[in-house]
Formats: structure tokens, sequence, C-alpha cells
């Protein structure tokens, strides 16, 4: 599909505000809808685009597959670990109150960790499943007729 | 009244794209009006004000979900759905008793916005009066998500991974080089 000039075109336009998009919704989680898991799918999806557009090669030189797995662990890591650290610091598991020096900073930082373990995953994960999806052999076989088309 | 016409169309496209895929044998399409009826569902729920519902089903819904569909039967080569022959009797019996179990479930489900409803009785006055002071988030829907159920979330979140290790497990591990 690389050779269509409007899809190349409409995608590089639409990628990168995509991506802002997806970033906006993650960071301003806190104050608008959206958070983690809607900021990840929307990331997610605009990095699938570009491998429709592209190719998987391209897609995967974006961001190599190896850093992927990293990040989808990373994700869940990130969110048990904040749990972990509030533990280590006197509290109970995930209660963020005692992250910081007052309670209401304290729940502010450890929203903003866990969301973003969150996005990690589920755009990582995301991305994963459709490369794992793309990347198998075509079928040789029509299996509606049984019969070899190839 | 405007939300009303907006329901009343928004539901009626839903049917229109229900009893389309219904009619259809051919797969690529299903796959693109299943696509379609998901972001009507988004726009369903932008109306019931749960926007991150609705960015969701709109990302995940009619976007990541229809590619894997496509993605598949590009994979598997089927085309067609199989014509069955005849009608079939047990599954048609099978819908026709959940269609009207659900019927008349739909008495015993309280109006939308109903403050006497179960789900308004138990802490939801509490998030609603205390969220804003106790986290210091003014998106309500982000504090209960994330500190209040922050262990129902990170179950979530682990089910997420499990779910990407299995597809990878099953599926390989996309080392493939595309030729497209």
């Amino acid at each position: 599909m690389k050779d269509n000039i409007i899809l190349r075109i409409v995608a590089k336009l639409l990628i990168p505000l995509v991506i802002l998009f997806a970033l906006y919704v993650q960071f301003h989680g806190d104050y608008s809808p959206g958070g983690g898991f809607q900021a990840g799918v929307i990331f997610s999806s605009a990095l699938i685009l570009y491998r429709l557009i592209f190719g998987l090669q391209a897609g995967n030189e974006v961001i190599p597959r190896p850093i992927l797995k990293l990040l989808a662990s990373l994700g869940v890591l990130l969110y048990a670990g904040t749990g972990v650290v509030t533990m280590l610091m006197g509290g109970e598991f995930l209660d963020y109150s005692v992250l910081a020096d007052t309670p209401i900073h304290g729940q502010h930082t450890g929203i903003i960790l866990v969301e973003l373990g969150v996005g990690f995953t589920v755009s990582a994960t995301m991305l994963l499943i459709f490369d794992a999806f793309a990347g198998r052999p075509l079928a040789t076989q029509n299996t509606t007729t049984g019969k070899r088309d190839d | 009244m405007i939300d009303i016409i907006i329901d009343m169309v928004l539901l009626l496209f839903l049917t229109v794209m229900a009893f389309t895929i219904l009619r259809l044998r051919d797969l690529l399409s299903m796959a693109m009006i299943l696509g379609l009826y998901s972001l009507l569902m988004a726009g369903l729920f932008m109306v019931m004000d749960a926007p991150d519902v609705a960015f969701t089903e709109a990302a995940v819904g009619s976007g990541v979900a229809t590619i894997l569909m496509l993605v598949t039967l590009t994979l598997t080569r089927i085309r067609y759905e199989k014509k069955a022959a005849g009608l079939q009797w047990r599954p048609l019996i099978i819908v026709l008793l959940t269609g009207a179990a659900l019927l008349y479930g739909i008495h015993d489900i309280p109006p939308v916005g109903d403050i006497e409803a179960p789900a308004q009785q138990h802490v939801a006055d509490r998030y609603i009066a205390e969220a804003r002071n106790e986290t210091g988030v003014p998106n309500m829907v982000t504090a209960v998500l994330a500190s209040y159920r922050g262990f129902d979330t990170l179950g979530e979140v682990v089910v997420i991974f499990t779910a990407g290790i299995g597809v990878m497990l099953l599926l390989g591990n996309g080392t493939r080089r595309y030729r497209g």
C-alpha cells in the first residue's frame, strides 16, 4: 500500500496528530476524560496505521520489537512497583498518600505513575498483538474450498 | 429533545447495521460493518456522557479489533461464510429464549441517572463528595480507577499483558518479514 500517494500523505498528516492526542489523553487524564488505557490504544492505533501503510518492516524500525516487549513488561512493573514502594514507605499496597509530603500530592503522584504504567503496557501489548497477527505466514490453502489457490 | 433524536438516529443505524451483518455472507464486509457498529456504539456512549468509554470503544472496537479481524481474514483466506443447510431450529430456539429473557430483564433496570438505583447507593456518594479533596484530581473517573480502585486496574493491566503474551506464544513472534 506504500505506493498509494493519497494514503501515504493522509497517513503522514494524521499519525503525528493522533500521537499528540494520545499524549494529551495520557498526561491530561487527571483533568479531562481519558487516562492510561485510552492513551495507550490511541497511541497504538497511530502506529498500527503506520504499519498498514508503510509495512510491518518499517513499523518495526520505528520501535524495535525488543523495546516493545520491554515496554509491555515495564508498564506492569511500574504499576505494581508503585504499590510496593507505597508499602515500603509505610502505607498499604497502592495507597499513594505516603508517596509525597502531603496525602494529596502523594495521591496525584501515584495516579500519574500508575496511569503511565497502564499506558506503556496497553500501547506496547496492542502493537505486539498486531505484529503477531500480521507477521504470520499466509495460509497456502483456501480453507473454504480446501483447494490450493496459489 | 435533541438528545432523544440523536439517540433514536444512533439506535436506528445500530439496528440497521445488525441486520446487515445478519444478511451478509461476505466476511470482509461483515468485519467492516462490525467496525461501523462499534463506532455508533462509541457515539451512544458519548451521548450517555461517558467519553472515556467512547474513546476506548472507538479505538479498540472499531479500530484495532476491526484491523485484527481483517488481518485474520487475509491470513486464513476465508472469504465467505458457509451457508447453513435449511433452518437451524436449535440455535433459533436458544436465541429466542435469550432474547425473551433479556427483554424480561429490561423491567428491572433502573432508568438512566436514577439516584435510587443500587449502583448509586453504595460508595458513589463518597466518591462524588470526597474524590477531589482526597486525591486532588479533578477528573473523578481517573481518581476512582487509578486510586480508589487501583487494585482492580492493576488486575486489568496484568490481564492485557497476559493476553499479549498468550497471543505471542500461540501465533509466534511476528519475526517473518513483511512482503508488502
